[in-house]
């Protein structure tokens, strides 16, 4: 049952779709209906995938390194109290700057390949990996850390021992909030300026009103970050059996961002 | 274990955001014996068993803590709260071990893994060795935080309510398993339950007042762990409540 709501859900919206194109009979250049989508997706599934591909490894990378410069931002704040009233307000002001208006100085610097992308999905994961991350190391239970104080822990070992596996829940809102950013992070970066990938894809068909290959890259698009989100869920879950976390709940906080 | 020191504080002082808790605070725990500290809630009992463990960070802190061997205190006690504070990533025979991984990650040792069996055996979780702490029962838990206390092996143990969240029956089987594998410790029980405070200890304080004061001690005669029934035990049960709830020891 529970594997099956997804597939209704996914129907209806497809019927709605259908039912939205015969309501307004809008010209497919306007609207195409999901079929002649589907026909697309199947016609040109050499292209997509091509495209797709690129955009896919634009995010992982992006992924990756976000996840990497944010978890390690949040250590460095935790470790280094001098550091902190230094390293916070560029952060929060860092934030403050819309990551969507770096995007043509970034394809500008770092050129119309994968780099300006990946750069541009890592700055935009960047912050709230951070900020869940170093939340979560802050908020570590005080009775456990007077424990290891009388155990004569030393500040590293609770931090590797006790703080770190006690943020994780935290650092996985973040991941899950990252996993479902990062795409529009790698998107806009091809939009600014690329010649591969999804929203390169899009951005030509869209000259050329080929509503339907915007329609078919859109999906894939979709089915990617979907596929990322949920795997990332699942490994989450895994890896930190003790806290079950809802799939919604952890993220509807940070979504905002 | 090396024998208990006596440990001797003077002249305490504990300032917490401005606000004194306690001051002019002489306190003897007496080497291998177990003394209750009781008191009403919020009266800083629970910041004077801090102040001795070394943990009470961010409070001003005046005072006088020595033992009568001449070593410092530091490293020589052991903490048992409330919360059982078990890590739940950890299994339970892991979390036993913390304080060698907490040190020295020592903690996969064949003697240090050996000793941590013997003292679940000791406490009754053998079976559960392996679970996550989330598998258990509230009186598991704190069963398995007295096997982590005891796996420390000091001479000083702090204990902070330890019981206090457990149903009574749980509580009494507990209270006689703390205090028949902790012989030969000097134990500072903190508790808001005279009842507890006489079957465990050999010697009970009251600490009332604001700022707070030691005003009242009493001696408890026999052997730990006292019956529940003992009647002497329960005559001085009910003076130490009648004296607590009228709040004459703060007088």
């Amino acid at each position: 049952m529970i594997a099956l709501r997804p597939a209704v859900v996914f129907f209806a919206l497809l019927l709605f779709w259908q039912a939205v194109v015969w309501a307004t009979a809008v010209p497919p250049f306007i609207l195409p209906g999901p079929l002649p989508v589907a026909l697309t997706v199947v016609e040109d599934f050499g292209l997509l995938m091509h495209h797709a591909g690129v955009t896919l490894v634009e995010m992982l990378l992006g992924f990756v390194l976000g996840v990497l410069f944010g978890g390690l931002a949040a250590l460095t704040l935790v470790s280094c109290r001098p550091i902190r009233p230094w390293l916070l307000p560029l952060l929060v002001a860092s934030q403050a700057i819309p990551v969507f208006a770096l995007a043509p100085l970034l394809v500008l610097w770092l050129g119309y390949g994968l780099a300006s992308k990946v750069a541009m999905a890592s700055l935009i994961i960047f912050f709230p990996v951070t900020a869940s991350f170093y939340d979560g190391l802050r908020r570590t239970e005080p009775g456990w850390l007077d424990l290891a104080t009388t155990m004569g822990a030393s500040p590293l070992s609770i931090l590797r021992h006790l703080r770190i596996p006690a943020a994780l829940p935290a650092l996985a809102s973040g991941l899950r909030v990252a996993a479902a950013v990062v795409p529009i992070g790698a998107v806009v970066g091809e939009w600014v300026g690329a010649s591969a990938g999804l929203g390169y894809l899009m951005l030509h068909a869209n000259g050329r009103m080929q509503v339907d290959v915007m329609f078919a890259a859109l999906f894939c698009l979709a089915v990617m970050a979907l596929a990322l989100y949920f795997l990332l869920d699942w490994a989450l879950r895994r890896a930190i059996p003790w806290q079950p976390d809802s799939l919604l709940t952890s993220s509807t906080n940070a979504l905002k961002g | 274990m090396q024998p208990p020191p006596e440990v001797t504080l003077q002249g305490a002082r504990l300032d917490y955001g401005g606000k004194t808790v306690f001051r002019d605070l002489d306190l003897v725990l007496a080497p291998g014996s177990w003394t209750g500290l009781l008191g009403e809630s919020g009266v800083g009992k629970s910041s004077l068993l801090r102040y001795l463990a070394g943990c009470a960070h961010n409070a001003a802190q005046v005072g006088r803590l020595t033992c009568s061997d001449g070593l410092p205190l530091g490293g020589r006690i052991a903490y048992m709260a409330q919360q059982d504070l078990l890590l739940p990533w950890l299994s339970v025979l892991q979390n036993v071990t913390l304080g060698r991984r907490l040190r020295d990650g020592s903690h996969r040792r064949p003697e240090v893994l050996a000793k941590a069996r013997a003292l679940l055996a000791a406490v009754g979780l053998s079976e559960r060795a392996g679970d996550l702490p989330a598998r258990l029962s509230g009186g598991m838990r704190q069963r398995a935080a007295l096997a982590r206390t005891l796996m420390e092996d000091r001479p000083v143990v702090l204990m902070d309510e330890p019981f206090s969240a457990l149903d009574a029956i749980t509580r009494v089987r507990l209270q006689d398993l703390a205090s028949e594998l902790l012989a030969g410790r000097s134990v500072l029980l903190v508790t808001h339950d005279p009842m507890e405070a006489l079957r465990l200890c050999d010697r009970v304080l009251v600490l009332a007042g604001q700022p707070a004061r030691l005003v009242s001690e009493l001696t408890v005669e026999g052997r730990a762990p006292r019956a529940t029934d003992n009647p002497a035990i329960l005559a001085q049960q009910g003076a130490l409540l009648t004296r607590l709830a009228e709040g004459q020891v703060a007088a």
